[in-house]
Protein backbone atom coordinates (compact mmCIF):
# COMPACT_ATOMS: atom_id res chain seq x y z
CA UNK A 1 0.00 0.00 0.00
CA UNK A 2 1.28 3.25 -0.79
CA UNK A 3 1.67 6.15 1.32
CA UNK A 4 0.88 4.49 4.75
CA UNK A 5 4.20 3.32 6.66
CA UNK A 6 3.60 -0.68 7.91
CA UNK A 7 4.07 0.33 11.46
CA UNK A 8 0.87 2.63 11.22
CA UNK A 9 -1.41 -0.07 9.28
CA UNK A 10 -0.13 -2.60 12.05
CA UNK A 11 -1.21 -0.60 14.84
CA UNK A 12 -4.73 0.59 13.15
CA UNK A 13 -5.03 -3.63 11.83
CA UNK A 14 -8.28 -3.39 13.36
CA UNK A 15 -9.46 -0.34 11.51
CA UNK A 16 -8.02 -1.48 8.37
CA UNK A 17 -10.42 -4.77 8.74
CA UNK A 18 -13.25 -2.71 9.27
CA UNK A 19 -12.55 -0.80 6.37
CA UNK A 20 -11.51 -3.50 4.01
CA UNK A 21 -15.44 -5.42 5.01
CA UNK A 22 -17.33 -2.14 4.06
CA UNK A 23 -15.50 -2.28 0.67
CA UNK A 24 -16.23 -5.52 0.02
CA UNK A 25 -19.62 -4.95 1.12
CA UNK A 26 -20.38 -2.02 -0.76
CA UNK A 27 -17.89 -2.16 -3.98
CA UNK A 28 -14.54 -0.33 -4.98
CA UNK A 29 -16.20 2.46 -6.21
CA UNK A 30 -16.39 6.04 -6.06
CA UNK A 31 -19.86 5.82 -5.49
CA UNK A 32 -19.81 3.64 -2.38
CA UNK A 33 -17.25 6.32 -0.80
CA UNK A 34 -20.62 8.03 0.98
CA UNK A 35 -21.83 4.77 2.55
CA UNK A 36 -18.59 3.71 3.13
CA UNK A 37 -18.03 6.78 5.40
CA UNK A 38 -21.41 6.95 6.82
CA UNK A 39 -20.56 3.43 8.08
CA UNK A 40 -17.34 3.99 9.13
CA UNK A 41 -18.70 7.04 11.36
CA UNK A 42 -21.23 5.37 13.10
CA UNK A 43 -19.20 2.22 13.56
CA UNK A 44 -15.94 4.06 15.00
CA UNK A 45 -17.53 7.79 16.18
CA UNK A 46 -14.34 8.79 14.40
CA UNK A 47 -12.98 9.08 10.24
CA UNK A 48 -9.46 9.55 11.05
CA UNK A 49 -6.59 10.46 8.92
CA UNK A 50 -5.09 7.12 8.86
CA UNK A 51 -8.70 5.27 7.82
CA UNK A 52 -9.02 8.30 5.02
CA UNK A 53 -5.91 7.09 3.55
CA UNK A 54 -7.09 3.55 3.42
CA UNK A 55 -10.27 4.34 2.34
CA UNK A 56 -8.28 6.49 -0.76
CA UNK A 57 -6.09 3.61 -1.48
CA UNK A 58 -8.88 1.08 -1.67
CA UNK A 59 -11.10 3.36 -3.83
CA UNK A 60 -7.89 4.46 -5.80
CA UNK A 61 -8.60 7.81 -5.13
CA UNK A 62 -6.40 10.68 -3.90
CA UNK A 63 -6.73 11.31 -0.29
CA UNK A 64 -7.54 15.00 -0.67
CA UNK A 65 -10.59 13.96 -2.43
CA UNK A 66 -11.49 12.03 0.56
CA UNK A 67 -10.89 14.32 2.92
CA UNK A 68 -12.70 16.82 1.12
CA UNK A 69 -15.93 14.55 1.05
CA UNK A 70 -15.43 14.06 5.12
CA UNK A 71 -15.56 17.76 5.69
CA UNK A 72 -18.03 18.77 3.33
CA UNK A 73 -21.13 16.99 5.07
CA UNK A 74 -22.25 17.36 8.61
CA UNK A 75 -22.67 13.89 9.61
CA UNK A 76 -19.30 13.24 8.61
CA UNK A 77 -16.09 14.72 9.67
CA UNK A 78 -12.89 14.85 11.31
CA UNK A 79 -13.42 14.89 14.83
CA UNK A 80 -14.56 12.26 17.01
CA UNK A 81 -17.96 12.18 18.61
CA UNK A 82 -19.27 10.56 21.86
CA UNK A 83 -21.18 7.74 22.17
CA UNK A 84 -24.46 9.59 21.22
CA UNK A 85 -24.84 12.65 19.36
CA UNK A 86 -27.35 14.90 20.30
CA UNK A 87 -28.34 17.03 17.32
CA UNK A 88 -31.02 20.45 18.18
CA UNK A 89 -32.27 21.74 15.64
CA UNK A 90 -32.13 25.59 15.54
CA UNK A 91 -33.78 26.70 12.31
CA UNK A 92 -36.93 29.27 12.23
CA UNK A 93 -39.76 26.76 13.75
CA UNK A 94 -37.86 25.26 16.41
CA UNK A 95 -35.75 28.88 16.75
CA UNK A 96 -39.17 30.34 17.18
CA UNK A 97 -40.85 27.53 19.84
CA UNK A 98 -38.27 27.98 22.38
CA UNK A 99 -34.92 26.23 21.08
CA UNK A 100 -32.68 28.78 22.99
CA UNK A 101 -34.30 27.74 26.48
CA UNK A 102 -33.56 24.03 25.33
CA UNK A 103 -30.05 24.67 23.94
CA UNK A 104 -29.08 26.33 27.49
CA UNK A 105 -30.71 23.56 29.24
CA UNK A 106 -28.63 21.04 27.44
CA UNK A 107 -25.15 22.83 27.72
CA UNK A 108 -25.81 23.28 31.55
CA UNK A 109 -26.77 19.67 32.54
CA UNK A 110 -24.35 18.06 29.91
CA UNK A 111 -21.43 21.07 31.03
CA UNK A 112 -20.39 21.46 27.65
CA UNK A 113 -20.76 23.95 24.66
CA UNK A 114 -22.16 22.93 21.35
CA UNK A 115 -19.89 21.64 19.25
CA UNK A 116 -18.06 19.76 22.39
CA UNK A 117 -17.69 16.33 23.91
CA UNK A 118 -18.41 15.34 27.16
CA UNK A 119 -15.54 14.27 28.95
CA UNK A 120 -16.21 10.26 29.60
CA UNK A 121 -16.76 10.48 25.89
CA UNK A 122 -20.99 9.91 26.30
CA UNK A 123 -22.51 12.56 24.44
CA UNK A 124 -21.87 15.01 21.82
CA UNK A 125 -23.49 18.27 21.27
CA UNK A 126 -24.44 19.68 18.03
CA UNK A 127 -26.33 22.17 16.11
CA UNK A 128 -28.28 20.82 13.25
CA UNK A 129 -29.91 22.76 10.75
CA UNK A 130 -34.09 21.81 9.97
CA UNK A 131 -34.56 18.42 10.09
CA UNK A 132 -37.98 18.59 8.89
CA UNK A 133 -39.33 18.21 12.26
CA UNK A 134 -41.26 21.60 12.19
CA UNK A 135 -44.84 20.61 13.32
CA UNK A 136 -43.31 19.11 16.22
CA UNK A 137 -40.71 21.93 17.52
CA UNK A 138 -38.62 21.65 19.31
CA UNK A 139 -36.71 19.21 17.88
CA UNK A 140 -34.08 17.23 18.61
CA UNK A 141 -32.01 14.44 16.76
CA UNK A 142 -30.89 11.45 18.94
CA UNK A 143 -28.28 9.53 17.26
CA UNK A 144 -31.40 7.79 14.85
CA UNK A 145 -33.94 9.32 16.16
CA UNK A 146 -36.12 12.10 16.11
CA UNK A 147 -37.95 13.31 19.13
CA UNK A 148 -40.10 16.66 18.98
CA UNK A 149 -41.98 19.01 21.13
CA UNK A 150 -38.90 18.92 23.51
CA UNK A 151 -39.43 20.61 26.51
CA UNK A 152 -36.48 21.83 28.85
CA UNK A 153 -37.55 19.31 31.54
CA UNK A 154 -37.39 16.53 28.73
CA UNK A 155 -33.63 18.12 27.86
CA UNK A 156 -32.57 17.43 31.18
CA UNK A 157 -34.10 14.17 31.60
CA UNK A 158 -32.49 12.77 27.85
CA UNK A 159 -29.37 13.97 29.47
CA UNK A 160 -29.83 11.83 32.51
CA UNK A 161 -31.35 8.93 30.82
CA UNK A 162 -28.33 9.07 28.50
CA UNK A 163 -25.81 8.85 31.96
CA UNK A 164 -28.21 5.90 33.33
CA UNK A 165 -27.71 3.92 29.84
CA UNK A 166 -31.72 3.43 29.97
CA UNK A 167 -32.99 1.26 26.91
CA UNK A 168 -36.34 2.81 28.26
CA UNK A 169 -37.66 4.31 24.99
CA UNK A 170 -39.30 7.23 26.10
CA UNK A 171 -38.11 10.78 26.70
CA UNK A 172 -40.90 13.20 28.92
CA UNK A 173 -43.35 11.44 27.40
CA UNK A 174 -42.80 11.42 23.86
CA UNK A 175 -41.34 8.24 22.44
CA UNK A 176 -37.91 8.08 21.12
CA UNK A 177 -37.96 4.80 19.33
CA UNK A 178 -39.08 5.32 15.92
CA UNK A 179 -40.21 8.83 14.83
CA UNK A 180 -43.32 9.18 17.15
CA UNK A 181 -45.20 11.39 13.98
CA UNK A 182 -48.50 10.38 13.19
CA UNK A 183 -48.96 7.14 15.74
CA UNK A 184 -51.94 8.37 17.77
CA UNK A 185 -53.38 11.49 19.03
CA UNK A 186 -49.84 13.48 20.95
CA UNK A 187 -50.69 13.97 24.38
CA UNK A 188 -49.31 17.73 24.39
CA UNK A 189 -50.99 18.34 20.64
CA UNK A 190 -51.88 22.06 21.82
CA UNK A 191 -54.75 23.00 19.77
CA UNK A 192 -55.64 25.20 22.49
CA UNK A 193 -52.32 27.36 21.67
CA UNK B 1 -51.38 14.78 14.27
CA UNK B 2 -49.00 15.86 11.38
CA UNK B 3 -51.20 15.42 9.07
CA UNK B 4 -54.10 18.09 8.64
CA UNK B 5 -56.69 17.25 5.81
CA UNK B 6 -57.60 14.16 4.08
CA UNK B 7 -54.83 13.51 1.30
CA UNK B 8 -55.92 12.69 -1.83
CA UNK B 9 -52.80 10.32 -2.31
CA UNK B 10 -54.00 8.21 0.82
CA UNK B 11 -57.58 7.10 -1.32
CA UNK B 12 -55.46 6.04 -4.51
CA UNK B 13 -55.94 2.35 -4.85
CA UNK B 14 -52.85 0.59 -4.56
CA UNK B 15 -50.60 -0.16 -7.45
CA UNK B 16 -53.22 0.78 -9.67
CA UNK B 17 -51.35 3.36 -11.45
CA UNK B 18 -48.73 1.16 -12.53
CA UNK B 19 -50.98 -1.28 -14.12
CA UNK B 20 -52.43 1.28 -15.80
CA UNK B 21 -48.97 2.14 -16.97
CA UNK B 22 -48.26 -1.09 -17.93
CA UNK B 23 -51.03 -1.56 -20.27
CA UNK B 24 -50.04 1.56 -21.87
CA UNK B 25 -46.67 2.07 -23.71
CA UNK B 26 -44.29 4.65 -22.58
CA UNK B 27 -45.09 7.62 -24.86
CA UNK B 28 -48.19 6.92 -23.95
CA UNK B 29 -47.37 7.30 -19.86
CA UNK B 30 -45.66 10.50 -20.54
CA UNK B 31 -48.23 11.63 -22.56
CA UNK B 32 -50.22 10.82 -19.87
CA UNK B 33 -48.23 12.70 -17.44
CA UNK B 34 -47.72 15.73 -19.43
CA UNK B 35 -51.34 15.96 -20.40
CA UNK B 36 -51.99 16.12 -16.73
CA UNK B 37 -50.18 19.37 -16.69
CA UNK B 38 -48.37 18.68 -13.14
CA UNK B 39 -45.40 20.62 -12.27
CA UNK B 40 -42.46 19.43 -9.82
CA UNK B 41 -43.75 19.64 -6.55
CA UNK B 42 -39.77 19.99 -4.59
CA UNK B 43 -40.37 23.56 -5.74
CA UNK B 44 -39.06 24.84 -9.05
CA UNK B 45 -42.15 23.77 -11.22
CA UNK B 46 -40.54 22.01 -14.14
CA UNK B 47 -42.85 20.44 -16.19
CA UNK B 48 -42.89 16.13 -14.78
CA UNK B 49 -43.98 15.12 -18.17
CA UNK B 50 -41.68 17.15 -20.39
CA UNK B 51 -38.87 16.10 -17.80
CA UNK B 52 -39.47 12.35 -18.88
CA UNK B 53 -40.10 13.18 -22.49
CA UNK B 54 -36.44 14.49 -22.46
CA UNK B 55 -35.02 12.19 -20.29
CA UNK B 56 -36.79 9.01 -22.97
CA UNK B 57 -35.73 11.07 -25.94
CA UNK B 58 -31.54 11.53 -25.04
CA UNK B 59 -29.25 9.28 -26.47
CA UNK B 60 -27.96 6.98 -23.80
CA UNK B 61 -25.15 4.91 -25.13
CA UNK B 62 -25.16 1.72 -23.01
CA UNK B 63 -29.24 1.58 -22.54
CA UNK B 64 -28.70 2.97 -19.20
CA UNK B 65 -30.70 5.54 -17.79
CA UNK B 66 -31.92 6.45 -13.89
CA UNK B 67 -34.65 7.93 -12.13
CA UNK B 68 -33.47 9.30 -8.61
CA UNK B 69 -36.14 10.68 -5.38
CA UNK B 70 -35.18 13.01 -4.35
CA UNK B 71 -36.19 12.72 -1.20
CA UNK B 72 -33.37 15.35 0.30
CA UNK B 73 -36.43 17.15 1.52
CA UNK B 74 -33.89 20.24 3.62
CA UNK B 75 -35.59 23.15 2.55
CA UNK B 76 -36.54 24.79 6.46
CA UNK B 77 -40.25 23.83 7.35
CA UNK B 78 -41.03 21.47 4.66
CA UNK B 79 -41.53 18.19 5.94
CA UNK B 80 -44.29 17.02 3.67
CA UNK B 81 -41.85 14.33 2.57
CA UNK B 82 -41.43 12.66 5.60
CA UNK B 83 -44.81 12.17 6.17
CA UNK B 84 -45.36 10.50 2.66
CA UNK B 85 -42.75 8.54 3.18
CA UNK B 86 -43.35 7.37 6.57
CA UNK B 87 -46.76 6.82 5.19
CA UNK B 88 -47.32 6.55 1.63
CA UNK B 89 -43.89 4.76 0.64
CA UNK B 90 -45.44 2.35 -1.82
CA UNK B 91 -46.98 5.31 -3.80
CA UNK B 92 -43.89 6.86 -3.76
CA UNK B 93 -41.72 3.71 -5.12
CA UNK B 94 -44.71 3.33 -7.63
CA UNK B 95 -44.30 6.54 -9.16
CA UNK B 96 -40.44 5.83 -9.51
CA UNK B 97 -41.31 2.82 -11.13
CA UNK B 98 -43.90 4.38 -13.64
CA UNK B 99 -40.98 6.71 -14.72
CA UNK B 100 -38.48 4.28 -15.02
CA UNK B 101 -41.36 2.37 -17.36
CA UNK B 102 -41.25 5.91 -19.35
CA UNK B 103 -37.94 6.47 -19.50
CA UNK B 104 -36.73 3.40 -19.90
CA UNK B 105 -34.35 2.95 -17.13
CA UNK B 106 -33.89 0.29 -14.85
CA UNK B 107 -32.09 1.12 -11.78
CA UNK B 108 -33.72 3.90 -9.27
CA UNK B 109 -32.26 5.62 -6.36
CA UNK B 110 -33.95 6.83 -3.64
CA UNK B 111 -31.39 9.66 -2.28
CA UNK B 112 -32.41 10.14 1.51
CA UNK B 113 -31.18 13.42 3.78
CA UNK B 114 -29.53 11.66 6.53
CA UNK B 115 -31.51 13.52 8.88
CA UNK B 116 -34.34 11.32 7.90
CA UNK B 117 -32.21 8.13 8.68
CA UNK B 118 -35.03 6.74 11.14
CA UNK B 119 -36.97 6.20 8.06
CA UNK B 120 -34.20 4.13 6.36
CA UNK B 121 -35.30 0.24 7.54
CA UNK B 122 -39.21 0.87 6.87
CA UNK B 123 -38.09 2.18 3.71
CA UNK B 124 -35.93 -1.09 3.04
CA UNK B 125 -38.89 -3.13 3.89
CA UNK B 126 -41.03 -1.87 1.94
CA UNK B 127 -38.89 -2.18 -1.26
CA UNK B 128 -38.40 -5.82 0.07
CA UNK B 129 -41.95 -6.25 0.26
CA UNK B 130 -42.19 -4.86 -3.04
CA UNK B 131 -40.17 -7.41 -4.49
CA UNK B 132 -41.74 -10.40 -2.73
CA UNK B 133 -44.98 -8.94 -4.77
CA UNK B 134 -43.69 -8.70 -8.17
CA UNK B 135 -43.79 -5.06 -8.56
CA UNK B 136 -39.96 -4.50 -8.50
CA UNK B 137 -37.27 -6.62 -9.87
CA UNK B 138 -37.17 -8.61 -13.09
CA UNK B 139 -40.38 -8.71 -14.94
CA UNK B 140 -42.88 -5.93 -12.99
CA UNK B 141 -46.11 -7.47 -12.81
CA UNK B 142 -45.41 -10.24 -15.32
CA UNK B 143 -44.73 -7.23 -18.06
CA UNK B 144 -41.41 -7.80 -18.92
CA UNK B 145 -40.09 -4.60 -17.98
CA UNK B 146 -37.45 -4.50 -15.34
CA UNK B 147 -36.32 -2.42 -12.36
CA UNK B 148 -35.37 -1.58 -8.79
CA UNK B 149 -34.94 0.80 -5.99
CA UNK B 150 -32.24 1.10 -3.64
CA UNK B 151 -32.02 4.08 -1.08
CA UNK B 152 -29.03 6.09 -0.83
CA UNK B 153 -28.33 7.84 2.39
CA UNK B 154 -27.28 11.44 2.07
CA UNK B 155 -24.89 12.09 5.25
CA UNK B 156 -26.24 16.71 6.10
CA UNK B 157 -26.20 18.75 3.29
CA UNK B 158 -28.92 20.70 1.97
CA UNK B 159 -27.58 22.10 -0.80
CA UNK B 160 -27.93 18.33 -2.02
CA UNK B 161 -31.09 19.29 -2.29
CA UNK B 162 -30.56 20.92 -5.72
CA UNK B 163 -30.58 17.96 -8.18
CA UNK B 164 -26.69 18.63 -9.69
CA UNK B 165 -25.48 18.58 -6.49
CA UNK B 166 -27.35 15.79 -5.46
CA UNK B 167 -26.26 13.81 -8.28
CA UNK B 168 -22.28 14.38 -7.01
CA UNK B 169 -23.32 12.95 -3.75
CA UNK B 170 -24.52 10.18 -5.21
CA UNK B 171 -21.67 9.52 -7.29
CA UNK B 172 -19.61 10.26 -3.94
CA UNK B 173 -18.62 13.87 -4.23
CA UNK B 174 -18.84 16.97 -2.38
CA UNK B 175 -22.42 18.27 -2.84
CA UNK B 176 -21.67 20.84 -5.26
CA UNK B 177 -23.72 21.81 -8.10
CA UNK B 178 -22.36 21.35 -11.59
CA UNK B 179 -22.92 23.74 -14.64
CA UNK B 180 -25.86 23.37 -16.38
CA UNK B 181 -26.33 22.57 -19.36
CA UNK B 182 -26.12 19.93 -19.66
CA UNK B 183 -29.03 19.10 -17.69
CA UNK B 184 -29.10 15.84 -15.81
CA UNK B 185 -32.06 14.57 -17.87
CA UNK B 186 -29.58 14.73 -20.62
CA UNK B 187 -26.06 13.82 -18.59
CA UNK B 188 -27.31 12.87 -15.10
CA UNK B 189 -26.05 9.79 -12.41
CA UNK B 190 -22.57 8.52 -13.85
CA UNK B 191 -23.38 11.13 -17.05
CA UNK B 192 -26.29 8.88 -18.15
CA UNK B 193 -29.67 10.63 -18.52
CA UNK B 194 -31.64 10.72 -15.29
CA UNK B 195 -34.88 11.86 -14.22
CA UNK B 196 -34.57 13.72 -10.86
CA UNK B 197 -37.83 14.40 -9.22
CA UNK B 198 -39.63 15.12 -5.85
CA UNK B 199 -41.22 12.74 -3.45
CA UNK B 200 -44.73 14.25 -4.00
CA UNK B 201 -44.38 14.27 -7.25
CA UNK B 202 -43.53 10.94 -7.59
CA UNK B 203 -46.43 9.86 -5.58
CA UNK B 204 -49.15 12.12 -7.74
CA UNK B 205 -47.73 10.71 -11.13
CA UNK B 206 -49.11 7.27 -9.82
CA UNK B 207 -52.19 9.10 -9.01
CA UNK B 208 -52.18 10.57 -12.33
CA UNK B 209 -52.01 7.44 -14.20
CA UNK B 210 -54.53 5.55 -11.93
CA UNK B 211 -56.81 8.28 -12.07
CA UNK B 212 -56.65 10.01 -15.55
CA UNK B 213 -54.72 13.15 -16.37
CA UNK B 214 -58.13 14.75 -17.03
CA UNK B 215 -59.05 14.43 -13.32
CA UNK B 216 -55.51 15.97 -12.20
CA UNK B 217 -56.21 18.99 -14.58
CA UNK B 218 -59.55 19.50 -13.52
CA UNK B 219 -58.06 20.36 -10.34
CA UNK B 220 -56.24 23.71 -9.38
CA UNK B 221 -55.63 26.46 -12.32
CA UNK B 222 -54.91 26.82 -15.99
CA UNK B 223 -50.99 26.67 -15.45
CA UNK B 224 -51.12 25.01 -11.91
CA UNK B 225 -52.96 21.76 -11.81
CA UNK B 226 -53.55 19.52 -9.40
CA UNK B 227 -53.76 19.82 -5.30
CA UNK B 228 -50.26 20.26 -3.21
CA UNK B 229 -49.59 19.49 -0.17
CA UNK B 230 -48.29 22.19 2.40
CA UNK B 231 -46.28 22.10 5.03
CA UNK B 232 -47.65 24.69 7.48
CA UNK B 233 -45.40 25.68 10.84
CA UNK B 234 -44.32 28.84 13.12
CA UNK B 235 -47.05 30.52 15.08
CA UNK B 236 -50.47 28.74 13.89
CA UNK B 237 -52.64 26.55 16.01
CA UNK B 238 -52.42 23.30 14.34
CA UNK B 239 -49.11 22.92 12.61
CA UNK B 240 -48.91 19.92 9.65
CA UNK B 241 -49.63 18.71 6.33
CA UNK B 242 -52.48 20.52 4.79
CA UNK B 243 -53.36 19.25 0.92
CA UNK B 244 -55.28 22.42 -1.05
CA UNK B 245 -55.59 22.91 -4.97
CA UNK B 246 -52.75 24.92 -6.28
CA UNK B 247 -54.55 28.45 -6.25
CA UNK B 248 -55.62 28.40 -3.27
CA UNK B 249 -55.22 31.54 -1.23
CA UNK B 250 -52.74 32.44 1.38
CA UNK B 251 -55.74 33.54 4.01
CA UNK B 252 -57.75 30.43 3.12
CA UNK B 253 -54.65 28.38 4.13
CA UNK B 254 -54.06 30.45 7.45
CA UNK B 255 -57.90 30.01 8.47
CA UNK B 256 -57.46 26.34 8.29
CA UNK B 257 -54.19 26.09 10.41
CA UNK B 258 -55.62 28.44 13.23
CA UNK B 259 -52.83 31.14 12.05
CA UNK B 260 -55.94 33.66 10.60
CA UNK B 261 -53.52 37.11 13.24
CA UNK B 262 -50.71 36.69 11.58
CA UNK B 263 -48.71 39.54 10.55
CA UNK B 264 -46.49 37.94 7.67
CA UNK B 265 -46.08 34.54 5.69
CA UNK B 266 -43.01 32.82 4.69
CA UNK B 267 -44.21 30.80 1.92
CA UNK B 268 -40.79 28.52 0.05
CA UNK B 269 -39.02 28.11 3.34
CA UNK B 270 -35.58 29.93 3.75
CA UNK B 271 -35.43 30.11 -0.05
CA UNK B 272 -39.12 31.54 -0.50
CA UNK B 273 -40.93 34.46 -0.13
CA UNK B 274 -42.13 36.72 2.62
CA UNK B 275 -45.57 37.51 2.05
CA UNK B 276 -47.28 40.44 4.50
CA UNK B 277 -50.39 40.46 5.83
CA UNK B 278 -51.76 42.72 2.71
CA UNK B 279 -51.26 40.50 0.36
CA UNK B 280 -52.83 37.49 2.03
CA UNK B 281 -55.39 37.02 -0.99
CA UNK B 282 -52.15 36.46 -3.37
CA UNK B 283 -52.61 32.47 -4.58
CA UNK B 284 -49.88 29.93 -3.98
CA UNK B 285 -49.36 28.68 -7.35
CA UNK B 286 -46.58 28.58 -9.75
CA UNK B 287 -47.89 31.67 -11.32
CA UNK B 288 -48.23 33.33 -8.20
CA UNK B 289 -46.67 33.06 -4.69
CA UNK B 290 -44.64 29.76 -5.81
CA UNK B 291 -43.23 26.91 -3.11
CA UNK B 292 -42.13 23.42 -2.65
CA UNK B 293 -44.65 23.30 0.25
CA UNK B 294 -43.41 25.64 3.24
CA UNK B 295 -45.54 28.28 4.75
CA UNK B 296 -44.11 29.78 8.11
CA UNK B 297 -46.50 31.61 10.09
CA UNK B 298 -45.75 34.63 11.83
CA UNK B 299 -47.56 36.07 14.64
CA UNK B 300 -48.43 39.70 15.38
CA UNK B 301 -45.39 40.16 17.48
CA UNK B 302 -42.64 38.33 15.72
CA UNK B 303 -39.46 40.10 14.70
CA UNK B 304 -39.34 40.06 11.46
CA UNK B 305 -35.37 41.09 11.12
CA UNK B 306 -34.65 37.72 13.80
CA UNK B 307 -36.48 35.56 11.37
CA UNK B 308 -34.35 36.97 8.48
CA UNK B 309 -30.95 36.51 10.84
CA UNK B 310 -32.46 32.88 11.37
CA UNK B 311 -32.76 32.49 8.00
CA UNK B 312 -29.78 34.12 6.43
CA UNK B 313 -27.25 32.41 8.89
CA UNK B 314 -28.73 28.80 7.30
CA UNK B 315 -27.56 30.22 4.32
CA UNK B 316 -24.29 31.26 5.55
CA UNK B 317 -23.72 28.09 7.15
CA UNK B 318 -25.12 25.74 4.26
CA UNK B 319 -23.45 27.59 1.51
CA UNK B 320 -20.81 25.27 -0.06
CA UNK B 321 -18.46 27.67 -1.02
CA UNK B 322 -17.41 27.15 -4.18
CA UNK B 323 -18.72 30.27 -5.72
CA UNK B 324 -17.98 33.94 -4.07
CA UNK B 325 -21.67 35.70 -4.97
CA UNK B 326 -23.14 32.96 -2.28
CA UNK B 327 -20.25 32.13 -0.11
CA UNK B 328 -19.68 35.94 0.68
CA UNK B 329 -22.62 37.73 -0.36
CA UNK B 330 -24.65 35.10 2.71
CA UNK B 331 -22.49 36.17 5.00
CA UNK B 332 -22.35 40.23 4.04
CA UNK B 333 -26.77 40.12 4.23
CA UNK B 334 -26.00 38.75 7.91
CA UNK B 335 -24.19 41.13 8.97
CA UNK B 336 -25.90 43.57 7.24
CA UNK B 337 -29.36 42.07 9.22
CA UNK B 338 -27.25 42.05 12.56
CA UNK B 339 -26.81 45.78 11.83
CA UNK B 340 -30.02 46.59 11.45
CA UNK B 341 -31.48 44.83 14.40
CA UNK B 342 -28.62 46.79 16.30
CA UNK B 343 -29.84 50.19 15.04
CA UNK B 344 -26.46 50.58 13.30
CA UNK B 345 -27.53 50.55 9.71
CA UNK B 346 -28.24 53.47 7.53
CA UNK B 347 -30.62 53.97 4.79
CA UNK B 348 -27.55 53.64 2.10
CA UNK B 349 -26.37 51.06 3.99
CA UNK B 350 -29.79 49.18 3.58
CA UNK B 351 -30.03 50.13 -0.21
CA UNK B 352 -26.05 48.46 -0.62
CA UNK B 353 -27.58 45.40 1.19
CA UNK B 354 -30.78 45.50 -1.29
CA UNK B 355 -28.19 45.73 -4.36
CA UNK B 356 -25.51 42.45 -3.14
CA UNK B 357 -29.23 40.26 -2.95
CA UNK B 358 -29.69 41.40 -6.15
CA UNK B 359 -26.01 40.42 -7.38
CA UNK B 360 -26.30 37.44 -5.60
CA UNK B 361 -29.85 36.38 -7.52
CA UNK B 362 -28.23 36.85 -11.26
CA UNK B 363 -24.54 35.99 -10.22
CA UNK B 364 -24.56 32.96 -8.12
CA UNK B 365 -24.07 29.32 -9.44
CA UNK B 366 -26.90 26.96 -8.24
CA UNK B 367 -30.24 28.03 -6.98
CA UNK B 368 -28.99 27.68 -3.48
CA UNK B 369 -26.86 31.34 -3.97
CA UNK B 370 -29.35 32.57 -6.06
CA UNK B 371 -32.39 32.14 -3.53
CA UNK B 372 -30.23 33.24 -0.52
CA UNK B 373 -31.55 36.87 -0.61
CA UNK B 374 -35.00 36.75 -1.26
CA UNK B 375 -36.45 36.59 2.43
CA UNK B 376 -34.93 39.86 3.01
CA UNK B 377 -35.25 41.40 0.06
CA UNK B 378 -39.09 40.37 0.27
CA UNK B 379 -38.77 41.98 3.80
CA UNK B 380 -37.49 45.15 2.78
CA UNK B 381 -39.61 45.47 0.09
CA UNK B 382 -43.27 44.54 1.46
CA UNK B 383 -42.64 45.81 4.96
CA UNK B 384 -40.38 48.76 4.01
CA UNK B 385 -42.09 51.00 7.04
CA UNK B 386 -40.51 48.06 9.80
CA UNK B 387 -37.34 47.38 8.68
CA UNK B 388 -37.20 51.56 8.24
CA UNK B 389 -37.75 51.82 11.75
CA UNK B 390 -34.46 50.04 12.79
CA UNK B 391 -32.62 52.94 11.28
CA UNK B 392 -31.32 55.08 13.81
CA UNK B 393 -33.60 58.70 13.26
CA UNK B 394 -30.42 60.73 12.25
CA UNK B 395 -29.66 58.40 9.39
CA UNK B 396 -33.62 57.57 7.84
Amino acid sequence: MTGIPADVLEREADLVGAIDRLVAQHGARRSSLLPILEALREQRRQISDVAMQVVADRLGLPPVEVQGVVTFYHFLGTEPTGRHVVHLCRTISCAMAGMGAIAERLENELGIRFGETTDDGLVTLAWANCIGMCDRPPAILLDRQAIGRVTPDDACELVARLRAGSSDDTVGGTPVGNWSGDRGPDPRDDDSR
Amino acid sequence: MSIRTPLTLASIEPDAGLRAALALDPAGVVATVTDSGIKGRGGAGFPTGRKWALAAGAPAPDGVRYVVCNADEGEPSTFKDRVLLDELPDLVFEGMTIAAYAIGAHEGICYLRGEYVYLLDALEACLARRREAGLLGDDVLGSGFSFDVRVFLGAGAYVCGEETALIESLEGRRGEARSRPPFPVVRGYNGAPTVVNNVETFAWTAAILARGADWFAAIGTDRSTGPKLLSVSGDVQHPGIYEFPLGVPIATVLEAAGGADAKAVIVGGAAGTCVPRRDFGRAISYEDVSTGGAVIVLGPWRDLLEVAENLQWFFVNESCGQCTPCRVGSLKLLEGIRRLRRGECTRQELADLVSLGGTMQIASKCGLGQAAPNVFLSLVRSLEQEMLSHIPAGAR
